[in-house]
């Protein structure tokens, strides 16, 4: 059998895919590792000469403060969305089966659409005299402009608002799957609604909960263009750090070592949900 | 079992409506007389003609088709040829190279753009349509693997090895059998990929040349620096765009059903 199919060369099919993934994955990526080694030049380029400064430039009150700032944003992101994004995702798979599918179209059809617009709609509402202002003012609410544009909380309304889709998605196949009446037990054993859902509910959805988080947590520190945008340059995110490293201070080694700092940081949360959840692919990617 | 109270419909309600609002404003404010999007003067189009005025937005739009129509077909021929081999050839580095070939849509964007870029400038490749198009189908090769995988896991395997009795050769019974077959993973695959690609801003900052400009791109570089109102009419015309395949792709999803329900074998899947 193995034989035959070797003789039928189907191993040909194979072929982009090796190549692709080797050359275009793999490769890309063991050369980040290797850059982020190497001696930035004087003028323009890179030096091969080894190196550990550009993990210990990280170290720099300037840079780490950015690195804290872009976690603790990310962290306030990653909690809103969870805020909303977890009874959402619940209550959803709660809904008939039309609902469900109706609700899914729903959220599937702004994905569709850029995502850069869909922000701009943002900036329509928080700018000074915007939407929200003049809703404000109109209910009596607020005497002047909030000027809410170009602030912090902005920026986590537009992390929120990107990302919140995945985690909805990821908590919804988790609850989807969820065998109602484990908490119908344990409620007719005497549990109250709030211990059946923290000793059941939440324990079976947790996979799809965690998996959620990683979808928003590690994003939310490189999607540089909603601090961009919604912040002006008032916020910075390791993001922003590495695209300006890149394209304005040409240091590529330190942009290299920023990345490679976030990719650890990203395979640990990868790892550690999979202790959890001894699951192999990402609830709700599929 | 079914919710007793009202709040979480309304919870799911509400929610949604904020996800819509922004979409909502744009469509609106797109047909505003006045340059300010704080005042409203009246309903006008001339945002709509301003814009087919604009030759290098254009231009973006066409670049930005170009690329996630390529992208989108060559992550197309790689993920289906990629998936169908697994199941054919048994290698031990199959779960690796599974893995690695995910990476691309686990890895955060800012990371990938990265990567991509200083690999290129490594090799010397001039940035440009070339350098987009590689690193686009990269990151689309894993939708049309994960879906084209599902697919044959669950295809029925006694058709093409019925075919395979009767005499057919492997490459005619891929074209003839499992292809057909694996068509609709394929193409939502591609759909995917289409959608991913075309809304790409991250990546493709860092692997477009000076003077490519793509659509998302062009948008963002005017978000930064001042923005006209062309972009809402741009965004609204998209959307009516996004809606129409949307619905086009779901009139098409209807016709597998509607041989269930006839009776007729062949088109129910």
């Amino acid at each position: 059998m193995l034989r035959r199919e070797r003789r039928s060369g189907l191993w040909l099919t194979l072929v982009p895919l090796y190549i692709f993934t080797l050359l275009l994955v793999v490769g890309p990526l063991i050369y980040m590792v290797v850059l982020s080694f190497q001696t930035r030049a004087e003028v323009w380029g890179v030096v091969n000469q080894f190196t550990l400064d550009n993990y210990k430039n990280i170290l720099q009150p300037a840079y780490l403060s950015t690195f804290v700032q872009s976690l603790k944003l990310a962290l306030v992101s990653t909690l809103c969305i969870v805020a909303v994004g977890y009874p959402f995702g619940y209550y959803m798979a709660k809904l008939s089966q039309k609902w469900k599918k109706r609700m899914l179209l729903l959220l599937m059809l702004p994905f569709w659409t850029s995502s850069l617009i869909r922000l701009y709609g943002w900036i329509i509402i928080f700018r000074s005299n915007g939407t929200l202002d003049k809703l404000l003012m109109g209910l009596g609410l607020t005497k002047e402009p909030l000027k809410l544009l170009y602030t912090y909380p902005a920026v986590v309304v537009g992390m929120v608002y990107i990302l919140l889709p995945f985690m909805i998605f990821a908590v919804y196949s988790s609850a989807e799957k969820l065998d109602w009446s484990l908490i119908e037990a344990a409620r007719d054993l005497g549990a109250t609604p709030l211990q059946a859902f923290f000793t059941v509910t939440l324990k079976l959805t947790l996979p799809g909960l965690l998996s959620g988080v990683i979808l928003t947590f590690i994003p939310s520190m490189g999607l540089f263009f909603i601090a961009d945008i919604l912040g002006g340059n008032k916020v910075v995110l390791v993001g922003t750090l590495i695209q300006e490293q890149l394209m304005k201070t040409h240091n590529w080694p330190f942009a290299a070592a920023l990345s490679v700092v976030l990719m650890v940081l990203m395979m640990l949360m990868i790892a550690l949900y999979r202790r959890i959840s001894h699951a192999e692919t990402l609830e709700g990617m599929q | 079992m079914r919710a007793r109270s009202k709040l979480p419909n309304i919870f799911l309600g509400a929610v949604t409506a904020v996800l819509y609002l922004p979409i909502i404003l744009i469509v609106l404010y797109s047909f505003n007389a006045s340059k300010l999007s704080s005042i409203w003067e009246g309903f006008s189009l001339k945002w709509y003609t301003a814009l087919f005025r604009d030759q290098a937005l254009f231009a973006a739009l066409g670049n930005s088709l170009v690329l996630a129509l390529a992208a989108s077909l060559a992550a197309a021929v790689v993920g289906t040829l990629g998936a169908y081999g697994f199941t054919k050839v048994r290698t031990r580095s199959r779960k690796v190279v599974e893995y690695l070939t995910m990476l691309p849509i686990m890895i955060p964007e800012i990371i990938l753009g990265m990567v991509f870029m200083v690999t290129f400038a490594l090799i010397g490749l001039p940035f440009g349509m070339t350098t987009l198009i590689l690193a686009h189908t990269t990151f689309c090769i894993p939708y049309v693997y994960m879906l084209v995988k599902a697919r044959l896991v669950g295809m029925d395997q006694s058709i093409p090895e019925a075919a395979r009795d009767l005499g057919a050769s492997e490459v005619r019974v891929f074209f003839d059998i499992t292809l057909p077959m694996l068509m609709p993973a394929i193409l939502s695959g591609m759909l995917l990929s289409f959608a991913m690609s075309f809304d790409d801003v991250i990546i493709s900052i860092f692997v477009t040349g000076v003077n490519v400009n793509t659509l998302p791109i062009r948008i963002y570089t005017q978000l930064k620096t001042g923005v006209t109102p062309e972009i809402n009419a741009l965004c609204t015309l998209m959307l009516a765009v996004t809606l129409l395949l949307g619905g086009a792709a779901w009139a098409l999803r209807r016709v597998p059903r509607m041989g269930k329900r006839t009776g007729i074998r062949g088109l129910s899947r």
